[in-house]
């Protein structure tokens, strides 16, 4: 079954196309990251799908059914944490989820487990205004889940958080998607995206360039990879030497072979007796955007 | 339900913490009637200090009244000579010397304090008048014609508070109804929590509501704190149909929420809708004779207050409050405040808009 389905979904403002005929489709249980640069147009096609925009053309489908007008019976099911988190003015982080726990009839209790689950159980009793930006994120992210929602939207989870607080953030979106939920995100971070997502989707200037999964889309790219061989090792002479070698750059770090022959490069590189700390950089999602969007990426 | 009364919770919650709310709410307007109500209308001067100087006679014959009068006016001290007394007046400690000299009542004092002087003067001249009066009616063996007027100035002051309460409820009201409504629109379109509320399976009905009911219910704090304080330290009462005040307050609300609707449908930062609404309700206030009467206005000013609702809404409760009308003389008011306000609503409903969907 697709929890989403999405046909040349389009939103222009004045002359800006911030969603530009996008199609995808979200299987259930999968999930899916959507990469791209500010004003790709990323909150702009999550909130149509949620049902916060009305497209200008395309249709979207969730978990079956429109989303515009506002469809009560999808409301439910899903959960969304904007970009921007929204909060009641002065209520403290427990009563700010159990507010929304309340307009989702989830009991008090399992309110203050959220509360648990984001790290936030000693922040408690503090008002939404004294919270860090990650710590307001979180408990926005807590807000998205209090109703354990089929389908879960995150606009940039893991912006302004600390490395510990993405990792525990990762291990729990994780989780939630092992026990069978679908979840949707959108992410500068390339190694986010390569970690969590079944699938990505990149996108630019309100067009999706590519879907598919992190490996397939390395591996689509044929992006040569970087080989570099410590300092002394071998001169350039030498490294030009090698067969399938297609670049060679000489560094203070060493000499940089580019190939998309690695592991014959790697072989004769052993037979010349050049292997000490010898590295390997394959394509990266990076490698991907940027060849994609043909500029270079400001995470 | 659930979702009604989790709203309600969080936006009194939110009311409650915020202390500038609160204190435009109910603190601000209570100064201006403890103002109006205990200082500008003081209820008569404390009791002089007066030194009595060796015996006096006119004191002893005093009818009972009188002399009631008399103790009321004055806290009396005696001391045998002159000097001493007159040293007292002249330092301060007291506010006049009484002596008697044969059949003339002598006063010293100062006039330091020209009030004081003046009412002890005339407390005096009326002491001294309602006497001979007594004694030549005495005389003649008729009855006495007239009895010393004993009352004091409570009654002006009284008139000042029952004047003043409603007024000033009125705008009290109207400013925390026009304000809330407009900083709370404002607000939550700016933090994005109407947009997050629309993604839960809650109704906008069930939001608004909860919001008109939170707005409503702080009004009627306002009006019984009001009324209260009023009655415990100022000498209010409350005359027959003043139960009707709680409708005109109710309705009244609704009206300066509209109009705070508008404020903030007009503006696009919270701090410009309250602005707003501060610039609508203040000098509103002042036309509709919230801080003193408008009788003695021009007409055209009278002409212009009329198309105030808050004149209304003023109006209206002083009827039912003070004037010891009917609760029919509320009837009209209310359908005058309702019609503003469904109007407001409308134009205010017309002109906003969320965000750009
Ligand atoms: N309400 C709006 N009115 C006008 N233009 C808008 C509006 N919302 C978005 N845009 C424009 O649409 C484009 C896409 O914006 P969007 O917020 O979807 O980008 P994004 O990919 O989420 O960016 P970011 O990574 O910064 O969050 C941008 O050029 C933005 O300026
Ligand atoms: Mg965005």
């Amino acid at each position: 079954m697709t929890a989403i389905r999405v046909r040349d979904l389009t939103k222009v403002y004045g002359e800006v196309r911030a969603v530009d005929g996008v199609n995808l489709d979200v299987a259930d249980g999968e999930f899916v990251g959507v990469l791209g640069p500010n004003g790709a147009g990323k909150t702009t096609l999550l909130e149509m799908v949620e049902g916060l925009r009305r497209p200008d053309s395309g249709t979207v489908e969730v978990l079956g059914q429109q989303v515009w007008p506002r469809n009560a019976a999808v409301l439910p099911r899903i959960g969304v944490q904007l970009q921007a988190s929204a909060f009641f003015e002065r209520l403290t982080a427990r009563e700010q989820i159990r507010t929304f726990a309340a307009l989702y009839d989830v009991s008090p209790a399992r309110a203050d487990d959220w509360l648990e689950r984001v790290g936030l159980a000693e922040k408690a009793s503090a008002r939404v205004e004294d919270l860090s930006g990650g710590q307001a994120q979180r408990l926005s992210i807590a807000c998205a889940l209090v109703h354990d929602p089929e389908l879960v939207f995150l606009d940039e989870p893991t912006a302004s958080l600390d490395p510990q607080a993405r990792r525990n953030l990762w291990d729990l979106l994780s989780g939630i998607n092992d026990s069978g939920r679908t979840v949707v995100l959108t992410t500068h971070y390339m190694d986010e995206a390569e970690v969590l997502c079944d699938r990505v989707a990149v996108m630019d200037s309100g067009r999706v360039l590519q879907v598919g999964s992190p490996a397939e889309l390395v591996r689509h790219l044929d992006a040569p990879a970087r080989i570099i061989v410590a300092p002394g090792q071998l001169d350039e002479a030498g490294a030009r030497g090698i067969a399938g070698t297609e670049a060679v750059e000489v560094g203070p770090d060493g000499t940089v072979l580019t190939t998309r022959h690695p592991a014959d490069v790697v072989a004769r590189l052993g037979e010349l007796g050049a292997l000490d700390g010898v590295r390997v950089q394959t394509g990266t999602l990076e490698d991907v955007f940027l060849a994609l969007t043909g500029r270079s990426y400001r995470a | 339900m659930r979702a009604f009364s989790a709203i309600a919770a969080a936006i009194v919650r939110g009311f409650v913490r915020d202390r500038a709310s609160l204190f435009f709410a109910i603190v601000f307007p209570l100064m201006f009637l403890v103002f109006f109500g205990g200082v500008l209308s003081d209820r008569g001067q404390p009791a002089a200090e007066l030194v009595q100087v060796g015996d006096l006679a006119l004191l002893e014959s005093l009818s009972p009244e009188a002399r009631e009068a008399f103790d009321a006016a004055f806290d009396v001290r005696r001391v045998e000579d002159l000097d001493t007394a007159l040293e007292e007046v002249r330092s301060g400690d007291a506010d006049v010397a009484l002596r008697q000299d044969g059949d003339t009542l002598v006063a010293h004092y100062t006039q330091t304090d020209q009030v004081q002087a003046a009412v002890t003067q005339a407390t005096l001249r009326a002491l001294v008048d309602g006497t001979n009066v007594a004694l030549l009616a005495q005389e003649a063996g008729s009855p006495v014609p007239f009895a010393l007027d004993v009352e004091r100035v409570e009654d002006e002051s009284l008139t000042v508070i029952q004047f003043v309460t409603p007024g000033l409820l009125g705008w009290a009201i109207a400013t925390s109804a026009a304000i809330g409504a407009a900083a709370t629109l404002q607000g939550w379109r700016q933090t994005k929590l109407m947009r997050r509320l629309q993604l839960a399976p809650v109704r906008t009905r069930t939001i608004v509501s909860a919001r008109v009911v939170v707005t409503l219910g702080i009004a009627l704090v306002q009006t019984a704190i009001f009324l209260g304080v009023g009655m415990a330290f100022f000498g209010l009462s409350l005359t027959g149909a003043w139960w009707m005040a709680v409708p005109l307050v109710l309705v009244g609300t609704l009206c300066f929420m509209a109009l705070g609707l508008l404020a903030g449908a007009l503006t696009t930062t919270a701090e410009a809708a309250v602005n707003a609404a501060n610039f609508m309700v203040l000098p509103m206030a002042f036309l509709s004779g919230s801080f003193f009467s408008l009788d003695g206005a021009p007409r055209w000013l009278q002409a212009v207050s009329d198309l105030m609702p808050l004149k209304h809404l003023n109006e209206g409760m002083l009827d039912v409050m003070v004037r010891g009308e009917g609760p029919a003389a509320a009837l009209p008011v209310l359908g005058i405040l309702a019609g503003f306000a469904l109007v407001v609503t409308l134009v205010a409903a017309k002109l906003f808009r969320w965000d750009s969907v």
